[in-house]
């Protein structure tokens, strides 16, 4: 008799704890997700993997009652669900622990645990059964020493972590998913979390795991499921025989393709403006040198969390470095943007509504929000000498629409990003930082702000571009500093390296 | 010209304030029998409006740049008591009335860079640093005049500033040249452009180059200036410094320049709207004095506008986002 099965196996499979199928999340003006599957057996670590913006978070909002989707469906057991709220995910038994660790501060531990759903009887909190109970958990966890009645804030970050997985299991948690939980923890603490993921999938706990490190994937994970561009483009497959360079070929690979400016070659006498030199942030980055040299372009590539911002924030003097030293032309630079921009640099940040643009204000104001006062004379405003510079850069970077008396907020994400760039065109840069400037972009104004940073680089602008698309880096720069974990692991040409190699580089710390 | 039409946004706004002064002055008009539409009671009306405008267009600027001060009032005790002291008094004699105004312009300036360094650069949150500034410097003020009434007898300085210029008391005039001053600064000059930078996005300002701390600490500076003016013309008012002066006007500068349409959120800011929104409270104040009514009955009215006006801000705000998007 022939067995129909799809899933003809040696072993019958385990039933799925938890399945995912033609998951559709649709934002306004994007579509995050497009049919992703998942399927979650009970006991196993799944590890969710794929690049940024490939889904992951959308996907695990869904699970948890953040998002809703657009189509496709949830089943547990095998029966359809709806979570319309995040109470109701863990009434499922379905608990997150995201990456920013999202505790309150000022409650106990115990309090935290139990936040929502107190132990109470007639409005009067049970404090000494809330005790006992975490008490019972926090052993279980294997971590004793801390008291329920300890102030979260004052836990270390590993301790906050262990504060929300306590949270999980005495929600009876059935579903845990932890996004990037290794990230925000040192080597010995990383050991005990593994530890404690493997005692919750012994008792038949499913554990959902995003991670980017592949080392971690393969001492903890059972099986993989890729995405890619919001799709599923593997699920299931094993980690034991499937091998590294598989994963990066199905992470990678974009299904859209950019168009990048020629690149005309930098002269070897060109002379070097942007001069960092053994940068440091705290325990962020270490140790970053890099030169930028007149119509230049230097890319940096790396995941988010690697201190690619911060390296770049921190040049730019908006964070105190704390060792290290930043020249201009060959003059060191004070720490201070004031200082910065002096001397003749510019940042378009990564979040433009939040740090770059008075949304609420006219177009040309934001372009002359650093150029006001030389426009001006004496103190006093001159707004049609305003007026007229952002007119000109307007038209100059075809800004639609080519108004410069519309309030910021009515532009496109693209248009926003031209009106920054016009902002340090209208200033006059020797050294422009962008962070991500495609981000919220549409493919066709994508070309268009490559071509226009082409530009200022050719007319002799030293660029330094972060951006956490491979492609987008590799396509755009000159030369491309790989940074992972708060280091540069790789510097060298962009087109003597590929997308693979940065991701095996980004993820291994090492040339593979 | 701007794009926005005619029926959304800044005139728009306006148009409501003019209309609700229109309507208080038209009750004023058809309840007191002609002592309302007096040139005297005119008079009465700015001149009970002029120290507490003086001191809203300085609220004006602090809460535009995102910040806020609740020690105008009590600064604004203090400055007339260290203006009044005897010995103020006894160098006015001496060398002119112009030491009497310098001292509580230096008074208020100096209290208001207090605060300033404090939210600045002590990074205390505005809200707290400036009501630690409100009860010290009541202390402070009690404790120089001891708890009694300073009369000012300094006669030069009172024909200066309780005469009349053109038919006006000069304290109204103060007002009207403080609110074309804070008119031009916000509107037309680098320093106003900086103040609704910070106040909208202080990040943004902060990576284009803008000293958002330097920026700052001149906000609270300039706030406790007009809190020292304001001190200057309560004396020529009520002839005599007293701890107990400007007493909850850091409430009714709030609320003038709520109403008038500034953002309390920072980022937007209207000279004319808090102008319109101290010429309402004090019409009302007025209207309600002369139907001798209770002044519980007009807190209550008082307290009926703030809502209504914020209410209606809001419905324009959700209007324009529609329309602009």
């Amino acid at each position: 008799m022939v067995d129909v099965d799809p899933e003809p196996t040696e072993q019958p499979a385990p039933q799925p704890l938890l399945r995912m199928r033609g998951i559709v999340k649709e934002f306004p003006g994007a579509r995050a997700l497009d049919g992703v599957d998942l399927e979650v057996r009970p006991g196993e670590v799944h590890c969710l993997l794929g690049q940024n913006g490939a889904g992951k978070s959308t996907l695990i909002k869904i699970l948890a009652g953040a998002h809703q989707p657009t189509a496709g469906e949830v089943l547990l057991d095998e029966a359809p669900v709806t979570i319309p709220d995040p109470v109701a995910a863990l009434r499922l038994g379905i608990a997150t622990i995201y990456q920013e660790l999202d505790v309150v501060d000022g409650l106990t531990v115990a309090e935290n645990i139990y936040l929502g759903h107190e132990l109470a009887r007639g409005g009067v909190t049970r404090r000494s059964d809330a005790a006992r109970r975490t008490r019972e958990v926090m052993q279980r966890l294997g971590h004793p020493e801390i008291s329920p009645h300890r102030e979260v804030g004052r836990l270390p970050a590993a301790g906050k972590q262990i504060v929300q997985l306590a949270r999980a299991l005495s929600r009876e948690a059935r579903v845990v998913v932890m996004d990037e939980p290794s990230a925000v923890l040192d080597s010995e603490e990383v050991g005990n979390l593994h530890r404690i993921v493997r005692e919750l999938t012994a008792e038949g706990v499913a554990v959902v795991y995003i991670s980017h490190r592949l080392e971690e994937i393969r001492q903890l994970g059972d099986r993989i499921t890729v995405l890619k561009d919001g799709r599923t483009v593997a699920t299931g497959l094993p980690v034991a025989d499937t091998p590294t360079k598989e994963l990066i070929r199905l992470m990678t690979g974009r299904s859209v393709e950019y168009a990048f400016p020629d690149r005309p070659g930098v002269p070897e006498d060109a002379a070097p403006v942007l001069d960092v030199e053994g940068l440091g942030l705290g325990a962020v980055f270490e140790d970053v040198s890099l030169t930028v040299r007149a119509g230049e372009i230097v890319g940096l590539a790396g995941l988010v969390g690697s201190g690619r911002s911060e390296i770049l924030e921190t040049i730019y003097g908006a964070r105190r470095a704390t060792s290290g030293s930043v020249r201009v032309g060959g003059k060191r630079l004070r720490a201070g943007v004031d200082v910065a921009v002096a001397a003749g640099m510019g940042l378009c940040p990564e979040e433009r509504k939040s740090q770059g643009l008075l949304l609420d204000e006219p177009v040309y104001r934001n372009i002359t929000l650093s150029t006001f006062a030389r426009l001006g004379r004496g103190g006093l405003l001159d707004e049609g000498a305003e007026r007229a510079a952002a007119r000109e850069q307007v038209e100059a970077l075809d800004l639609r629409p080519a108004s410069v008396d519309r309030d910021a907020r009515t532009l496109s994400g693209g248009n926003q990003q031209k009106a920054l760039l016009a902002r340090w065109l209208v200033h006059g840069c020797r050294v422009l930082l962008l962070d991500e400037p495609t981000r919220g972009v549409d493919v066709g104004a994508r070309a268009e702000i490559y071509g226009l940073i082409r530009r200022l680089a050719d007319a002799g602008t030293a660029v330094l571009v972060v951006s956490s698309e491979i492609p987008e880096v590799l396509g755009l720069a000159d030369r491309v500093l790989v940074i992972s974990d708060g280091r540069a692991v790789h510097e060298g040409p962009a087109d003597e390296i590929d997308e693979h190699a940065v991701l095996d580089l980004v993820m291994e710390g090492s040339v593979a | 010209m701007s794009t926005r039409s005619a029926l959304s946004g800044p005139a728009l706004r306006m148009g409501g304030l003019v209309l609700a002064l229109v309507l208080l002055c038209v009750v004023g008009i058809a309840t007191t029998d002609g002592r309302f539409a007096s040139i005297g009671n005119i008079t009465t009306i700015l001149s009970l409006a002029a120290t507490i405008g003086v001191v809203s267009i300085g609220m004006t600027f602090v809460i535009t740049g995102g910040g806020i001060d609740l020690s105008v009032g009590s600064v604004l005790g203090l400055a007339t008591v260290w203006a009044s002291t005897l010995s103020t008094q006894y160098m006015a004699e001496d060398y002119g009335w112009w030491v009497i105004v310098l001292t509580a312009l230096v008074v208020g300036l100096c209290a208001g860079l207090v605060n300033g360094a404090l939210v600045a650069y002590g990074r205390v949150p505005a809200f707290i640093a400036t009501l630690a500034m409100l009860a010290a410097a009541r202390g402070l003020a009690e404790i120089i005049a001891g708890r009694r009434t300073q009369i000012v007898d300094v006669d030069p300085f009172l024909d200066v500033f309780r005469g009349d210029l053109l038919g006006l008391p000069m304290i109204v005039w103060i007002f009207v040249v403080v609110a074309a001053a804070g008119w031009f600064l916000l509107n037309r000059t680098t320093f106003g452009r900086r103040t609704i930078a910070v106040g909208g996005n202080p990040e943004a300002a902060r990576l284009a180059g803008i000293k958002i701390k330097r920026h700052t600490l001149y906000l609270y500076g300039l706030t406790g200036l007009t809190a020292g003016i304001g001190a200057v013309m309560m004396l020529a008012r009520t002839t005599a410094g007293s701890s107990t002066h400007g007493t909850l006007y850091e409430l009714d500068a709030i609320a003038a320049v709520v109403v008038g349409g500034t953002l309390l959120a920072g980022g937007r800011g209207t000279i004319t709207g808090t102008v319109l929104g101290v010429l309402i409270f004090a019409t009302l104040t007025n209207v309600f004095v002369l139907n001798n009514l209770d002044s519980s009955v007009q807190a209550i009215a008082k307290g009926a506008i703030i809502v209504a006006a914020v209410l209606l801000q809001q419905w324009f705000a959700s209007r324009e986002r529609a329309t602009s998007t």
